[in-house]
């Protein structure tokens, strides 16, 4: 509890508190904050009200993909332009961030929201791999490419989904793992150089 | 362990997790120092200098800076890491159950040289292996003989009785096999065949390379199997979080007809 809490007016107090929950936010933060949006005009706090309470409120996953969206079907499911043959597949709806930011990319997400992690005891029924089945059993989908982040755990998520879609006769792709761009040989590890040399590609 | 401020040595990575934005907090198993909790910076970001050299089941020789409360791992080269095994679905999820039992059975900064080895040799073997469940029973077997829990085998655990040729049973709680007149009373003890505690009496005197020459058939594996888990369980007071994903996998894989979770 803040030390101020009995010297401070209550609503200041408590919305010092709040703050000091937050990420990174101490509570000299906090303090200065609260005094800050105490002396601001009324409208921007009810529009950081506003803000903080439509997270919560309009926001859903989306049926599709289940990314997280204010609309249902989320802005890449319902674009008409992108091709609903291919789907991705990723742990987390954050990465479709860097995925889209690449601008290589025009077809369909599915995101898991997780990872198998058999020693957190994170298990397939934990996932929405299921979801991705139903979805890839009733949709005209030719390639799934598997985006799970290249360490044991996405490694293992991959393998196993492959092996659930491979009877579907959909083709399985999994992201290309290999040096990093800005990288540096001397220190890369044996897997990622090893995987880099088996996925060498022509120079043309 | 020495005092200076840093310190070398080659570990084996046994468990990490996500630590800040892109820190991992791991857990090595090492030569020197036994079991290590260590702090690697940096090592999520792609382009980390440590990044795969500290990935979970990885062999590396690393250099550790002692810190206040955890020491911070300022080079790794990785020895090896056992490529084989990460590119098994069934090999990976053996390793990390390996990893998951050393991790309960050690306590930290204890050395013990004799564990390392057998859990390197382990891996090793599992990384040429196609099927891992025997070299787990074997590693299991000799885990439990070196850290004092050696199963009573020859004589029966509560009368001291030679055991006979016959099916016995199995208490986890009395630590062995018991004779058939012992085992009745005992509710938590299970029959054990001939053919599995012979196995067992095998495998506590021989190395891998003879250990892998037995041939198991399916029955007796399953049984091994069942039983060394029970007395695992019994003996860490709980069951080990990735066994339920070997079960997952053994027992073939999630279909859309499934209940929805």
């Amino acid at each position: 509890m803040n030390p101020d809490f009995f010297t401070t007016a209550r609503p200041i107090s408590r919305l010092i508190e709040e703050l000091n929950k937050l990420p990174g936010i101490g509570p000299k933060t906090a303090q200065r904050l609260a005094y800050h949006l105490l002396q601001a005009p009324p409208d921007r706090s009810r529009d950081l009200a506003d803000a903080v309470l439509g997270i919560k409120e309009n926001l859903r996953l989306c049926t599709v993909c289940l990314n997280i969206t204010d609309t249902d079907p989320c802005g890449i499911c319902a674009d008409e332009t992108r091709d609903r043959t291919k789907v991705c597949v990723v742990e987390e709806p954050i990465d479709i961030i860097p995925l889209e930011r690449t601008r290589k990319f025009r077809g369909l997400y599915h995101v898991l929201h997780g990872v198998i992690s058999p020693s957190d005891g994170i298990k397939p029924e934990n996932l929405r791999i299921r979801d991705l089945l139903v979805r890839l059993g009733s949709a005209a989908v030719t390639e799934v490419i598997l985006a799970t982040n290249p360490n044991v755990e996405g490694e293992v998520t991959s393998m196993y989904i492959q092996r659930l879609i491979s009877p579907l006769g959909i083709r399985v792709t999994r992201l290309a793992r290999g040096l990093p761009f800005g990288g540096d040989l001397e220190y890369a590890d044996d897997v990622t150089l090893s995987r880099a040399l088996e996925g060498r590609q022509e120079m043309y | 362990m020495t005092s200076s401020r840093v310190y070398q040595t080659a570990g084996i990575i046994i468990k990490r997790h996500k630590f800040g934005e892109a820190d991992r907090l791991l857990t090595l198993f090492t030569t020197d120092c036994g079991k290590v909790r260590a702090i690697a910076k940096g090592a999520m970001r792609p382009g980390s200098k440590l990044g795969g050299h500290v990935e979970l089941l990885t062999h590396s020789q690393m250099m550790l800076a002692r810190g206040r409360n955890l020491d911070i791992i300022t080079q790794a080269q990785a020895i090896d890491n056992f490529l084989p095994i990460r590119d098994s679905l069934e090999l990976m999820s053996c390793g990390f159950y390996l990893s998951e039992l050393v991790d309960a059975f050690t306590e930290e900064n204890v050395e013990d040289r004799e564990l390392f080895d057998l859990f390197l040799n382990t891996l090793l073997e599992l990384a040429e292996a196609k099927d891992g469940e025997r070299i787990l029973r074997y590693f299991e077997l000799r885990l439990l003989s070196h850290l004092g829990y050696r199963p009573q085998l020859q004589k029966c655990a509560n009368c001291s009785k030679l055991l006979l040729p016959e099916v016995n049973y199995f208490s986890p709680a009395q630590g062995g096999v018991l004779c058939r007149n012992c085992g009745y009373p005992d509710m938590g003890a299970r029959t054990i065949s001939i053919n599995a505690l012979k196995v067992l009496r095998f495998w506590l005197r021989c190395d891998f390379a003879t250990a892998s020459r037995v041939k198991l058939s399916t029955e007796l594996t399953g049984e091994i199997k069942g039983l060394m888990r029970e007395n695992i369980r019994y003996i860490l007071e709980k069951q080990l979080k990735s066994i339920e994903w070997m079960d997952t996998l053994a027992n073939g894989n999630v279909t859309l007809e499934a209940p929805p979770s």
